[in-house]
């Protein structure tokens, strides 16, 4: 095909799907981030000019290829930007998914003669969070872990999974218990992020999730987490401290819902999806960036669609993760956490 | 133009007493935000600073872009502040004693704590470690930086993990909570001090008024996470006016007797 021919199929190609552009251009309205319907939009409004002033100007000398072929190429890069944006806007869709087994499914499962303890010795007993302790291969271990619920009823009864400082302190009063023990702990990590409440504020929000994040540094047993939903901010973290991090495939986990971050960074709802490409909140990413150890790879199109599969496949990985630290002594494990998450960051120097 | 109007309470503030006054209102004794540079010569001995770590500079590792490219944000950020980063640390005297120091700047992108606020405080953390003297962090910060995805959330655990073993070390650390420390910062390293000490009026919480206000959608108090508030609370240990400051913490290390010179 002679370099001509080749130019002039891409552009029909081009003005053909602006046609299918124009049948969809309602639905895109609605699923595509505002800002770059725009630049779709600006980028063929281009090619029409240059494709009308072409006609007009058939004798004139003026060359338009090279225009035409740089339009073409960033259409074609727009378009694979807003591929991306929906992948990963599917990914958050699915952390959130109320199908997903929970915490709850995880521990009934999982961990035979489960004890529920409650309470934080100081105020309440926030039901955000479950903990306890029971057994997984015949060894008793400490779990904590966010609710979210499955039904209204249950989310209005866990709060949606948002914490507030009793289910902090609650959680910090069986890590404990845990180390002193020697029980290793296993937190699973599913909330939206710490109750935002006057209530919450005025009981010590932040400090309650700081102290948390300090006690598991000086934790002398194996911490192991499970990203299995949303990651949701420093209510994720103040459960999230380990040694071996694990997150499922369909699992987010950041420092602000994409919602939040669109609002601050582009006062704007309708950049949501680009707020959570931007973010980097997938699994993958964060393997990449080297803040979770493992990823656990999900049943076809998601935890939700074989919920007891997913919770065996958990299962299997969590027995895996303490057999790691079965001979490692409580010091090392102290030392190992903080140097994992000191070296976190990138700079110049 | 010497003359200005006091953005609390609406009274005309001549500008030489409101510097000598520390940029606090004569009247209403509003206690304005402080630059990092002008925070620290009201805090420690004339000439008795001196700077670490100033290398250390942000990269945009994510390539992120929102309505503006975070690049573009630094430079922007580091020609307005003429500092480099959120975060200026170091070794001072204060009253005669020896402290290591870092203050935030709230100018800054909002003193946001992103890798480089992560780690100027987890090698002023080792510093500490080293001489042994007593650790001072004032604070000033919207939060973790956005810009810097979950690795802003990772800061949390770092400098808590890095101010843990200077705590281990039985080195004193006392954070000054100024206007505003919310989110990422009030939820790590300030709120983990031995003493807590907070200027009068500062907003000091983790979900700030707008959030807590739309989540709830009822309209919040007005002392909302304000320092008054906390006092009562029990979430600080005292609130000290800024002209005393230097007094308190000269007080404090004196208690503590670490650093004597």
């Amino acid at each position: 095909m002679s370099e001509k021919l080749k130019n002039k199929n891409e552009f029909d190609d081009i003005s053909d799907s602006r046609q299918k552009h124009n049948n969809v251009n309602a639905l895109a309205r609605i699923d595509k981030p505002e800002s770059e319907n725009h630049a779709m939009e600006s980028l063929f409004n281009s090619l029409e000019k240059i494709n009308r002033i072409e006609r007009f100007n058939f004798l004139s000398k003026l060359n338009f290829k090279q225009a035409k072929i740089n339009i073409a190429s960033k259409i074609k890069n727009l378009r694979k930007e807003t591929r991306i944006l929906e992948r990963v806007w599917k990914i958050v869709e699915l952390s959130r998914n109320e199908n997903r087994p929970k915490t709850i499914d995880y521990i009934n499962d999982i961990f035979s003669d489960f004890v529920e303890l409650s309470g934080d010795r100081l105020s309440s007993d926030d039901k955000s969070i479950t903990a306890g302790i029971g057994k997984i291969n015949g060894k008793t271990v400490a779990v904590i872990g966010h609710n979210k619920g499955k039904d209204i009823k249950e989310r209005i009864k866990y709060n949606f999974g948002s914490s507030n400082p009793s289910g902090f302190r609650k959680s910090r009063r069986i890590m404990e218990l845990a180390d002193r023990f020697n029980f290793p702990i296993i937190t699973f990590i599913d909330t939206p992020g710490a109750n935002p409440a006057i209530e919450a504020e005025d009981n010590g929000q932040a400090g309650a999730i700081a102290k948390n994040i300090e006690f598991m540094f000086n934790l002398r047993v194996p911490l192991i987490v499970v990203l299995i939903g949303e990651g949701g901010s420093g209510g994720a973290l103040a459960l999230a401290i380990g040694n071996y991090i694990m997150m499922l495939e369909n699992a987010t986990y950041s420092v602000i819902s994409p919602e939040g971050c669109a609002a601050i960074l582009w006062k704007d709802q309708t950049s949501t999806k680009q707020a959570a490409s931007m973010l980097k909140l997938t699994a993958k990413d964060l393997l990449n960036l080297k803040v979770i150890d493992k990823i656990i790879h999900e049943p076809l199109g998601g935890a939700q669609n074989e919920p007891a599969r997913m919770i065996k496949i958990v299962e299997s990985n969590l027995m895996d993760a303490l057999s790691r630290f079965e001979n490692v002594s409580g010091e090392e494990l102290k030392l190992e956490r903080a140097k994992k998450y000191e070296i976190l960051g990138f700079y110049e120097n | 133009m010497t003359d200005f109007k006091c953005k609390a309470c609406g009274k005309m503030l001549d500008l030489d007493v409101f510097l000598k006054d520390l940029k606090v209102c004569h009247y209403c004794g509003y206690h304005y935000m402080l630059d990092a540079k002008t925070r620290i010569e009201y805090l420690v001995d004339e000439f008795t600073f001196n700077e670490i770590t100033e290398n250390i500079k942000a990269v945009d590792f994510l390539n992120f872009t929102d309505v503006k490219p975070y690049k573009d944000r630094i430079t922007e950020s580091q020609q307005k502040s003429g500092i480099s980063e959120a975060i200026i640390t170091g070794c001072a005297k204060i009253g005669g004693y020896e402290t290591n120091l870092g203050v935030m700047d709230f100018m800054f992108m909002g003193g946001s704590m992103g890798s480089v606020v992560g780690e100027k405080i987890k090698q002023l953390a080792d510093f500490t470690i080293s001489n042994k003297f007593p650790l001072i962090l004032v604070c000033a910060s919207g939060g973790a930086r956005m810009q810097e995805g979950i690795i802003s959330l990772m800061q949390m655990a770092k400098t808590v993990s890095a101010i843990n073993r200077v705590k281990e070390n039985k080195i004193p650390y006392i954070s000054v909570i100024t206007n505003p420390t919310t989110g990422g910062v009030s939820a790590s390293f300030a709120t983990i001090a031995d003493i807590i000490i907070a200027e009068p009026e500062a907003l000091f919480c983790f979900a700030g008024p707008r959030v807590v206000k739309q989540t709830i959608k009822k309209e919040l108090p007005s002392d909302f996470g304000l320092s008054e508030r906390n006092l009562k609370n029990g979430q600080i240990d005292m609130i000290v006016k800024r002209k005393d400051l230097k007094e308190v913490i000269t007080r404090l290390l004196k208690l503590f007797s670490v650093g004597q010179s």
